[in-house]
């Protein structure tokens, strides 16, 4: 029989006993919702995380050192070491090569110091983080008190909750007002520049071409938030620090870094080199391809994907468990479809006897019954994935609700991606033709002179 | 008149069921020559396996031994697809309870053999109205049979029969649930294509006035045996 006439058949057939098939059908479609509503939820809630930690920058960022063994540095090599090629160093012209790599969004020092703040008669000492540009859309100053940066440099500062109720009892009070930065100035000095060259060149050697100075210096800085939460630590995170900067504002202030000694041993301490950098790339999947990228030019790296791998694995762990207890509600339904078809075989038991008095074929009537078994499954999946999607959006609703209660912002713990919703139906018509199977064979063995005898 | 040639040899066939230890012998060593164009009624009392045989020669059941040959085809060796296939091309049936499917439509009904040949969706229509006029119920075709009177009931399975032009047309008391009226206008329909299309007729009746009216030739069966054959007189 052809499939247009052996589904119009099936169709038929399904709309002529139509409450028992309705209802079966409704078993399936209340399987395939669970399954939907749990599997919607794993992967909402795997989204919601992974978006959480790639914007937290531990997961799309790559950790930047020199290769420079600093205690040998200028030590004479043993005799039987072989000669190692001579390491990087990590200045400006590495970070603008480190900036142009394909994939690279970012590449930031990390600029921290302790420094003394005055505000009000107060002058406690603390530490002092240059936030780069990217840090805004982080989610770690979402909800404080006052605003983000104006400009990447701005002479603004936002201020840590705890370290903010040192210089005031009202926190909130301090957007707006200004504090001083007092701070030690590096400059660099030149041979020509006078004594002191010509000091250091008399105790380090002629090799040294110049020095470094460290000068006092204070900066004005206007408070524009108050952040209640610590934010996000990690490798090129924020945490740590109770006032934060601009980077660039934060960089102009030349604060004397404990690398400024690597920079006065490279020979050039007016062209100052970085500890480490923190090179940001646009996704966690790129961070393998920009890590190899940044040892081809010869420095070391450091990335945390691996720990990316274990949530990925915890989460699959987290989905099976879901998709399991789904797939219970399922196996009922699909017992109901069995159940169904083994009743209309008994009750069409004629009816097939006709049919193959007809002429049709064994194929022909398990096709039939297997047809009415997989629109079963497609009705009962349709059903199931729409139903299923508004117990996610449900669950989406009560929980942003309850967020907002809690004055935190909504979000959406489940998610039906395109390769969930065509899986519920393919899965659903798959266990229906399973479970469609066995009524099928039976009815196709059928013997026709004993079924038309049956009354 | 010419002799025509034979269209279905029966040779010793035997049909047994076991239930239990006990074994049934329904047909018992039956040998049968139909010849093509004929009208041959199985007369026998109930339980005489006029029906057994019936169904053995339509292909609904294999005999147990013996060979039925159709148009040099043994049926005892053909596989259940090419059964179906004998069923589907070579055979009509009409059966004592009509057998319509009663969710479908008269039309429905006889265009499902059309369906099952899968013949041409363009070709079906002409076919079931032709079938349809022939027996006279072109205007109740979109009845459903619950709808038909016993005899429009029969008379549409006959169209049902008729639909894939079958060369064997196997009628199973097509007459017993019908009134004296409606019985003689099914056998005149009968007669009609055996004459009109050349059909070959083999009908199982325990009622002797019809087959000797309409039938060429009368089998008559007795505990499964064939006892005795012959024309009417």
């Amino acid at each position: 029989m052809k499939t247009r006439d052996l589904t119009e058949l099936a169709v038929r057939n399904l709309r002529e006993a139509v409450l028992r098939n309705s209802l079966t059908t409704l078993g399936v479609a209340v399987g395939v919702a669970s399954l939907v509503a749990m599997l919607s939820l794993g992967v909402g809630l795997q989204t919601l995380a992974s978006q959480r930690l790639t914007r937290s920058g531990l997961f799309d960022a790559v950790f930047v050192t020199s290769q420079r063994d600093f205690r040998g540095a200028r030590r004479p090599r043993s005799e039987n070491s072989t000669p190692k090629k001579e390491a990087r160093i990590l200045d400006e012209d590495a970070r603008q090569q480190l900036a142009k790599l394909a994939n690279v969004t970012e590449v930031y020092p990390q600029v921290r110091f302790i420094t003394e703040v005055r505000y009000g008669g107060k002058s406690p000492t603390t530490s002092v983080l240059g936030l780069p540009e990217s840090s805004k859309g982080s989610g770690a100053f979402e909800g404080m008190t006052g605003s983000y940066f104006s400009s990447p440099t701005a002479d603004e500062a936002i201020l840590q909750v705890e370290f903010a109720k040192e210089l005031t009892d009202q926190p909130a009070t301090l957007v707006g007002k200004e504090l001083v930065l007092r701070y030690a100035e590096r400059a660099a000095l030149s041979k020509e520049s006078g004594g002191n060259g010509s000091f250091l060149e008399g105790m380090m050697g002629a090799a040294m071409p110049g020095g470094i100075s460290i000068v006092p210096r204070e900066k004005t800085l206007r408070i524009v938030g108050v952040i209640e939460s610590d934010p996000s630590a990690g490798i090129g995170g924020f945490g740590g620090a109770r006032v934060f900067l601009p980077l660039e504002t934060a960089e102009h202030l030349h604060v004397a870094q404990p690398d400024d000694l690597q920079a006065f041993l490279s020979g050039d301490p007016a062209k100052p080199s970085y500890m480490a950098l923190t090179v940001r790339v646009r996704s966690p999947k790129d961070v393998p391809q920009v890590e190899a990228a940044i040892k081809q030019l010869g420095f070391s790296t450091f990335s945390l994907l691996d720990a990316t791998k274990g949530l990925r694995l915890v989460f699959m762990v987290f989905d099976s468990f879901l998709a399991l207890f789904g797939s219970l509600a399922l196996t009922v339904a699909s017992l109901g479809i069995i159940n169904t078809l083994v009743m209309a075989i008994l009750e069409r038991r004629r009816e097939i006897g006709i049919l193959k008095a007809l002429g049709a074929t064994d194929r022909d009537v398990r096709s039939l019954f297997f047809a009415e078994a997989g629109a079963m499954g497609l009705f009962g999946g349709i059903f199931g994935l729409a139903l299923g999607w508004l117990i996610g959006r449900a669950l989406n609703w009560g929980t942003t609700i309850y967020l907002h209660r809690q004055d935190l912002p909504g979000v959406r713990i489940s998610y039906v991606p395109w390769w969930l919703a065509l899986g519920a139906i393919l899965f659903a018509i798959a266990v229906s033709l399973i479970a469609g199977l066995y009524p099928a064979a039976r009815a196709a063995r059928l013997n026709p002179v004993e079924a038309l005898r049956y009354e | 008149m010419p002799i025509s040639p034979i269209l279905i040899q029966a040779e010793a066939v035997s049909r047994e069921y076991r239930l239990g230890e006990t074994v049934i012998r329904a047909i018992n060593e039956v040998s049968l020559a139909i010849r093509r164009g004929e009208f041959l009624a199985l007369l026998g009392s109930s339980g005489s396996g006029k029906s057994t045989l019936l169904s053995l020669l339509a292909g609904l059941d294999r005999p147990t031994s013996g060979a039925i040959r159709v148009q040099d085809r043994n049926l005892s060796e053909l596989d259940a697809e090419e059964l179906a296939r004998y069923r589907r091309e070579t055979v009509g049936m009409v059966f004592q309870s009509f057998n319509l499917l009663p969710r479908m439509t008269l039309e429905e009904n006889v265009e499902l053999p059309l369906r099952l040949a899968e013949v041409d969706r363009n070709d079906r229509e002409p076919r079931v109205s032709e079938a349809l006029e022939r027996v006279g119920l072109g205007p109740r075709r979109q009845h459903r049979p619950s709808e038909l009177s016993g005899g429009e009931q029969q008379r549409g399975a006959l169209a049902r029969a008729l639909v894939n032009r079958p060369t064997i047309l196997f009628a199973d008391e097509p007459t017993g649930n019908l009134d004296s009226v409606n019985g003689e206008q099914i056998l005149l329909l009968m007669r009609e294509f055996q004459n009109s299309l050349g059909m070959t007729i083999i009908m199982v009746t325990h009622e002797r006035p019809l087959a000797e009216k309409f039938a060429n030739r009368i089998a008559v069966l007795s505990d499964g045996r064939l006892v005795s054959e012959g024309e009417p007189t």
